[in-house]
This record gives C-alpha cells, structure tokens and sequence, in this order.
C-alpha cells in the first residue's frame, strides 16, 4: 500500500525532525506564540479537511462554521457527564451523522442544491441551537470546565492537523482518491466507469465534517464559556475557503501552504480593522479565483522541481509567471 | 372564533410576506434561469434597496419609494458590469454549467463579504426600521398593516410588469429563449450575451426594489442581506428555475409555511421552517415543483 | 415486428422490450424492441433527433426508462443506475468526446480498471494500463495529460478506458465521426480488432462506409421507433430508410 522509493527518505527525516520540532516547541516559546500556532494548526486542519472533499469533487461546502460550532456545542454538552475523550468521540460521531443527512438529501442531485443548502446550514443550526437554549437551558452560554493546559491543546491540533494531512495524502492514492478526482473533473465519466458517486461523495463530507467537529471541539477547551454566536461564525467558512484556495486544493499540504500567510494577515489587520479586513479577503479571494485558480502549490511545486533538476533560476521565474 | 380569526390572519399575513418572498425570488432567477449565474451577494443588493429607503425617510424626509430613482438604476449598473467584468472570463472559461457553478458561487461568496464588510463599515451592525404606513387596516374580517399590503401590491405590479415583458416583448422572447436553450437562441440570432447582461442588472434592480419594499415593515441590519439571498435560492429551486408564475407561487407557499409554523411553533425557529420545507421539495420533488419533470 | 418478438429473449446479450421514454410531451422513444446477439457487431442508424443516443442513455442507466424490460445476460437492469451497470460489464463511450483532462492518460485508464467489473487497486491498475494502451495505439504516452492530446488520441483513450472495465458489451456513440479518411481506416481496423477479441459491440454511427464495412447487422431508428432492421446493405436501399434520412420529397425524386 504504502509504496515509498529511496529518494523518498530524505524528505520525511526532514519532516520528521520538523514536526517534532514543533511538538517540543512549548518548552521554549511563550504563550502568544503557542496560542498563534495552535490556531495556524486548527486553521490547517480545517481547510485541509475542507479541500479532501470540496477541492476534489468541486462541490463547494461553505458550512465549515456550522460542523465547527457543532463540535463546540456537542463538547460543551458532554464534557460535564463523560469523559473527555469520549465527548470527542462524541463529536466527531455527531459531525459525521449531520453530515450523512444533509449529503443523502442533496448529493444526489446537481452541485447547487449541496451549495445552497450549506450557504445556510450554519444559520439554520445557529437558530435552532439558540432556541434550544433559550427554552431549554434559560440561558444562551454554557461553561466550559475543562482543565487542559494550552499545551496539551497544542499538540493534538498539531497532531490534527498531521493527521488531516497525511490523511488526505494516503486516501489520493487510493481508489477513493482517483474516485473523488474523477467525481470533481467530470462525474458523468465517473458514473460510467463504475464509480458509485453518491456514495463516495456523502462518505468524504460525512468525513471532513467530522474532522470540523472535532477541531471545533478542542478548540473549545480553551474558551471558559460558550454561546451561539461565538461558536457559529460565518466568516470561519470563508477563511476556511480561502486558506485552501489560496495554497491549492489539489494537493495534500497545500491548503496548509495558504493558512500560513492568511494567519499573519489575519492577527495583523484583523485586530486593527475588524470591518475592512473582510472586504480586503473578499477582494483577494476573489483575485485568486481568477488569477490563480489552481493556488500557489502548483507553484511551488514546480519550482521545487526545476530546482531540483537543477536548471537557472531566472528561467524558471520567467516560466513560473507565464503559467 | 377568536382562534379562526387569528389563524387566518396569520395566513394571510404569510401570503403578503410570501409575496414578497416572490419578488425577492424573481430577480435571483432572472440572474439564475437567463444568465446562468448563482449570485450569492444577491441579498446586498436588497440591501442596498432597503438601505436608500431609509435614509430617504429618515435623513431626507421623502417618501422612501422615491428612494427607487437612486436604488434602482445603481444596482442596475453594478450588477450589469459584475455581469461583463466578473463574470463574463468564468463564463469563457468553465467546461460546463456545473463548472461554471463552482467558479461563480466562490466569486459570488467572495463578494458577499466585500459589500457586506462594506455596509459595514459604512453603516455599522446596527438593527434599523422605520414607520412608514404602519396602520391597521381590516381585510376580510381580518387586521393586517397597510404597509404590509401596500407592499405586497408592489410585488404583485412588479411582478406583472415582468410577466407582461416576458410574454409579450421582444426582449422578453429573447430572455425566455435563452432560459430554454442559450445555444439554440444564438443559433436564431439573439445576442445571448448582451441579454444576459441585461437580465442580469435586471435582477440586481429587482432586488433593490423588493428590498425597498420589505423595509417599510421589517427591520433590517448590514449583515441581513445573506437571509434574503437564502430565501430567494430557496423559493428559486423550489419552484424550478424559469416561469414567473412559478416562482411567485413557490414564494407564497414559503410565506404561508414560515407564518403559520412560525405561529404554531416558534416564530424564532423561521430558517429551520424554511429549511425544512426545502428540505421536503428536494427529496420529494427535485426538479422544481411547478417544472414538468 | 414486434409480435415475434413479445417475450425477452433470455439467450441474447442484450433484450430489450417496449422501451419507452418522455420528456415533457415528447416521446424521444417509443416501444422498441430489439435484440443484440452475443459476439455481434451491430449498426444502431437513423437521422438525427431519432432517439438513438437516448436508448444509449436508457440501456447504460443514465436515464431511467418510462417503460420497458431491459435484460442484460439474462437479468433485469431496469432502473439500475449508471455505476452499477458499468460494474455489469457494459461500457459506452461518449457522443462529444469526454476525457479527464487532468488527468494523466494512465489514470484514465486506471478508472475503468479499479472501478469496472473486476476492481483492482491502484497500483496493479496502472500496471494493467500500458498494455491497453498498447491495443489502442497510445503506447508510451501513459504520463501525458488528458488536455494535451489530439482528437483523435481522445478517443482512442476513451476507447481504452472504456475496454479497461473489461465489458461484454461495448456501446459506441458516433466514436467515428469527425475524422478524416486516414484516421477513419485506422479507427475501422481498431474496432475490428476490438471486436474480434470476442467484445460485443453495437455502433450509433452516421459514417455509412464503417457501417458496411463492420456491421452484420443494422437497426434503424426514426422518431423513437424502428423502421428496419436487416444486414447494412438491405437497410441503407430501404426505401423507408431513406425517406427518413432525406425527408419524404427528396426520397422520391
């Protein structure tokens, strides 16, 4: 299965020694920078898990913020009556099981009724958890008591974020991988070689949904409390977006390529102009739907090659910016 | 007999509503069923609509339907050139409908957060309203505000102008000629870009109007725009994309079911009402419920 | 015609009985009967609009039939969607040609392999490719993508992809039009050869000089119904045939 040739080596020592690099990082950074990376990491993990289903088979998911509020909400609730591990399991089970009902109700049909659909699934469970609240529980914030040191939290979203990685890495190389290509270039050449679209497709979104969950619930952990609002953001879908459009979402480590610089620009600008930093990442998402539809990681990976064989530097910027 | 009334009258304030969800729609699906592009910034230009009326009224102490001489002609313009600008290289580029789709929604979203961060920025998060022919007026035995039907008596004119144009204008043989097949309106000569263009600002204008209109009795804030768009794609794919007749009854049928389970539920419960019956449509009805399958 | 022929024929590859399918108010096909033998190879003719890729799309399960029995080696695939009847062993290629231009050549091929009707993994299914790529004359070329390929490679690597899911019966939609005489001889001798590795293949074509040359026999289709069936020469002289081709005042003079 897993078919690695000896030039392979070289290259994963090195991201090995990188990642452990960055687990063992809490022991000599300070708590801003803990803080800034685990969110690079969820920010990872989300638009990487965003990309697996929505950057392979075209059909544009913007419900991200509504699996990551459902994994807020599902950890605030359980966490008080079962153990932490097991409100995670929880989570991801409960963002796997939405997931299955909105994708059994609109993946059969056209792309657009799956993209209307989750244009307003983050509203919809925004309303119907606030009114849950509010008749249920009286009150629309819920305590967070988790006692978990932002370290701990750090290393399982760096560990997510591998995990969504790798992950979207070893399922391109399976059928299920070419299954979702075929889907997302011409998915009626897929009906017909075989591929059961209906299926594929409802099990990866049942998948990257869970996925949101699940970051959405460990980032949780670090809130003292929750409420709808807080928790079922509507911008989150877009950076979410934008992070995997922006570095490519036809290869594995490409959203992540994009949650880098979106992370800088976003502690940058977004504290000090809370309005106009939207319209700034609307009108760059917009340039890169038509200028670099692909993202930077195609890019980048053929410069890498071209460095890797070896040829001028000057002439591959040159053919860089003619593609 | 208290509670027939009331019944009723929650019906038939969900008709008035439904109304204008119909109109809302009608712009979404000209852009939609003629021009071929899912708008997901729609709702700002409702907006915009709902905006220029207020401060019609409340800045300039006019009548907010002369806010439609601003209204009206800018949303228009800026949706007639998103058309040539924005949309026209997507068009050039996509493979089929269903790639086109894919481009034009992350387009669409995109923008949807440029005006939306812009109204904003201009006009804070702030809930605005204002009182414009709020008086009780008895219809059928039932009391409902003027404003409310005075709205829906709008839509309805609007509503008919439109049909009139489709079914018995040049222009609107070409748009309904397009809706069916834009290859084969080419081949009989019509200028498909041009009139999608045309559809396209037209739809943009429409609502601006219909925004206008739910401002006299709804309040509204910047970030409201997405509600609209919502409503309007659903009534659109309810309906099936294409005939105005269909589009306005799907509108009322939405109107009607978020009163009366608003009313017997949850009036704080609306999107998941909405979703639900659009749910129920997809599942039973895919293709639309007023197209012949 | 259609009393003699009032019961599926368990022993042909393919039986197909009252087929009828509407969109709207218009009968694209109207009970059609017909059945294709095992190792033949079958002309489908008639005038544009006839319904002949309709039935193609019937047959294959992307449009589900109003009516009818559809009986592929004896069992009944009626309403059976798309993906399934490919895994049932029956291929098409596509009326516009239809390539994952993405995609490399290889991993084309790869599709019809790992999803067909014996699904292997990936690695044995790029392994498997080289030589279908071979049989179709795209030898070597298995790292080019999709979008660099001339008309003509297009189609024999829908050709490939099609043969990789390893069908019983393969369905043409016009795979020879648009080509010019050369190519034409050369996608003749392919099919040909197709064919006699033992495929059953039945042709939607309009190039007349491929039907003669291949078919044994050859069904015509005219406004959803069929209006002859018979060996290519009897058909292209039926007077009927012709009027549809040419419209009733040109087949007369």
């Amino acid at each position: 299965m897993l078919e690695l040739a000896a030039k392979d080596w070289p290259a994963i020592a090195l991201g090995a020694l990188a990642v452990l690099a960055l687990a063992l990082l809490p022991l000599v950074a300070s708590g801003y920078v803990l803080s800034l990376l685990l969110l690079l990491y969820a920010n990872i993990a989300l638009s990487t898990a965003w990309a697996f289903f929505s950057g392979t088979t075209r059909y544009i998911s913007l419900a991200t913020a509504a699996f990551f509020g459902i994994g807020i909400y599902t950890l605030a609730i359980l966490h008080v009556h079962v153990p932490m591990a097991i409100a995670l399991l929880a989570t991801a089970v409960v963002g796997f099981l939405v997931a299955l009902i909105v994708g059994l109700s609109t993946l059969r049909l056209r792309g657009v009724y799956f993209v209307v659909f989750t244009f307003g699934l983050t509203e919809l469970v925004h309303q119907v958890v606030n009114w849950w609240e509010m008749k249920i529980n009286r009150t629309a914030t819920r305590y967070i008591f988790a006692d978990v040191s932002n370290v701990t939290i750090y290393q399982v979203l760096l560990a997510l974020a591998l995990l969504t990685i790798v992950g979207s890495w070893y399922v391109s190389r399976l059928r299920l991988g070419y299954a979702l290509r075929a889907i997302g270039e011409d998915e009626m050449v897929a009906r017909h070689t075989g591929i059961d679209t209906t299926r594929v497709k409802v099990l990866c979104f049942a998948i990257s949904a869970s996925v949101m969950a699940v970051v959405g619930a460990v980032l949780a952990l670090r809130y003292p409390y929750i409420d709808a609002s807080i928790a079922f953001n509507n911008s989150r879908s877009f950076e979410v977006l934008i992070a995997a459009l922006l570095g490519g979402p036809s290869r594995p480590w490409g959203p992540a390529l994009g949650a880098i610089p979106l992370m800088l620009l976003s502690e940058y600008l977004s504290g000090t102009f809370p309005h106009h930093f939207p319209i700034a990442l609307g009108l760059c998402f917009v340039v890169i739907v038509y200028f670099l539809p692909g993202g930077i990681a195609p890019l980048v990976e053929r410069a890498y090659h071209s460095w890797a064989a070896g040829r001028g530097f000057t002439a591959q910027l040159a053919r860089l910016w003619r593609t | 007999m208290g509670a027939a009334v009331i019944l009723f009258e929650v019906f038939l304030n969900g008709l008035l509503l439904g109304g204008m969800y119909g109109l809302v729609a009608l712009g979404l699906n000209l852009q939609y069923g003629v021009a071929r592009i899912l708008n997901l910034s729609y709702g700002e230009f409702f907006l915009g609509g709902a905006f220029a009326a207020f401060f019609s009224i409340m800045l300039w102490k006019l009548n907010p339907l002369l806010s439609l001489f601003i209204s009206l002609p800018i949303a228009f313009a800026i949706n007639w050139l998103m058309y040539q600008y924005l949309m026209m290289p997507l068009i050039r580029r996509a493979p089929d409908q269903d790639g086109l789709d894919a481009d034009v929604v992350l387009v669409t979203f995109g923008l949807l957060f440029v005006f939306q961060g812009l109204a904003l920025v201009n006009w804070s998060g702030e809930v605005r309203g204002y009182s414009f022919l709020s008086v009780p007026v008895n219809l059928a035995g039932a009391t409902v505000a003027l404003n409310r039907l005075a709205a829906f008596l709008g839509a309805c004119l609007l509503a008919l102008v439109l049909f009139v144009v489709l079914r018995h204008t040049r222009v609107g043989g070409a748009l309904r000629a397009i809706t069916i097949d834009p290859l084969a309106a080419s081949i009989v000569g019509v200028d498909v870009r041009r009139y999608s263009a045309l559809a396209f600002a037209a739809g943009g204008a429409l609502a601006a109007a219909a925004g206008m209109l739910v401002s006299t009795f709804i309040s509204f804030s910047a970030t409201t725009g997405v509600e609209y768009t919502l409503k309007a794609l659903i009534v659109v794919i309810m309906a099936g994309v294409g005939r105005v007749t269909g589009t306005l009854a799907a509108g009322l049928l939405l109107g009607v079911v978020e009163s009366l389970g608003g009313y017997l539920l949850d009036p704080a419960l609306t999107i998941a009402i909405n979703f639900s019956l659009f749910m129920l449509v997809l599942l039973l009805r895919p293709t639309g419920l007023f197209t012949r399958a | 015609m259609s009393g003699a022929m009032a019961r599926p024929d368990d022993h042909a590859l393919l039986s197909v009985r009252g087929l009828r399918k509407s969109f709207g108010g218009l009968a694209a096909v109207r009970d059609l009967s017909f059945d294709i033998r095992r190792g033949s190879i079958t002309g489908l003719i008639g005038p544009n609009g006839s319904g002949k890729t309709t039935v193609l799309n019937l047959v294959t399960g992307e449009l589900r039939p109003d009516a009818g029995t559809i009986l592929f080696e004896g069992v009944d695939i009626f309403g059976w969607p798309a993906f399934r009847i490919c895994r049932a062993r029956v291929a098409r290629t596509f009326q516009l040609v239809r390539v994952l231009r993405f995609m490399t050549i290889r991993e084309n091929v790869m599709l019809g392999r790992m999803f067909g009707s014996e699904p292997v993994a990936p690695a044995a299914a790029a392994r498997e490719a080289e030589a279908l790529l071979e049989r179709v004359g795209l030898a070597g070329r298995g790292d080019q993508l999709g979008a660099q390929l001339t008309y003509i490679d297009q189609k024999r690597l829908e050709l490939a992809r099609a043969l990789a899911s390893r069908p019983h019966l393969l369905l043409l939609d016009e795979w020879l039009a648009g080509l010019n005489p050369t190519e034409l001889k050369v996608g003749i001798e392919l099919i040909r050869l197709i064919h006699r590795d033992g495929t059953t293949i039945v042709m939607i074509e309009h190039v007349m000089e491929a039907i003669r040359a291949l078919c044994s026999r050859v069904l015509v289709v005219n406004a959803g119904e069929m209006i002859a069936e018979g060996t290519p020469r009897s058909v292209l002289s039926d007077p009927e045939v012709l009027r549809a081709y040419l419209g009733a005042d040109d087949a007369a003079a």
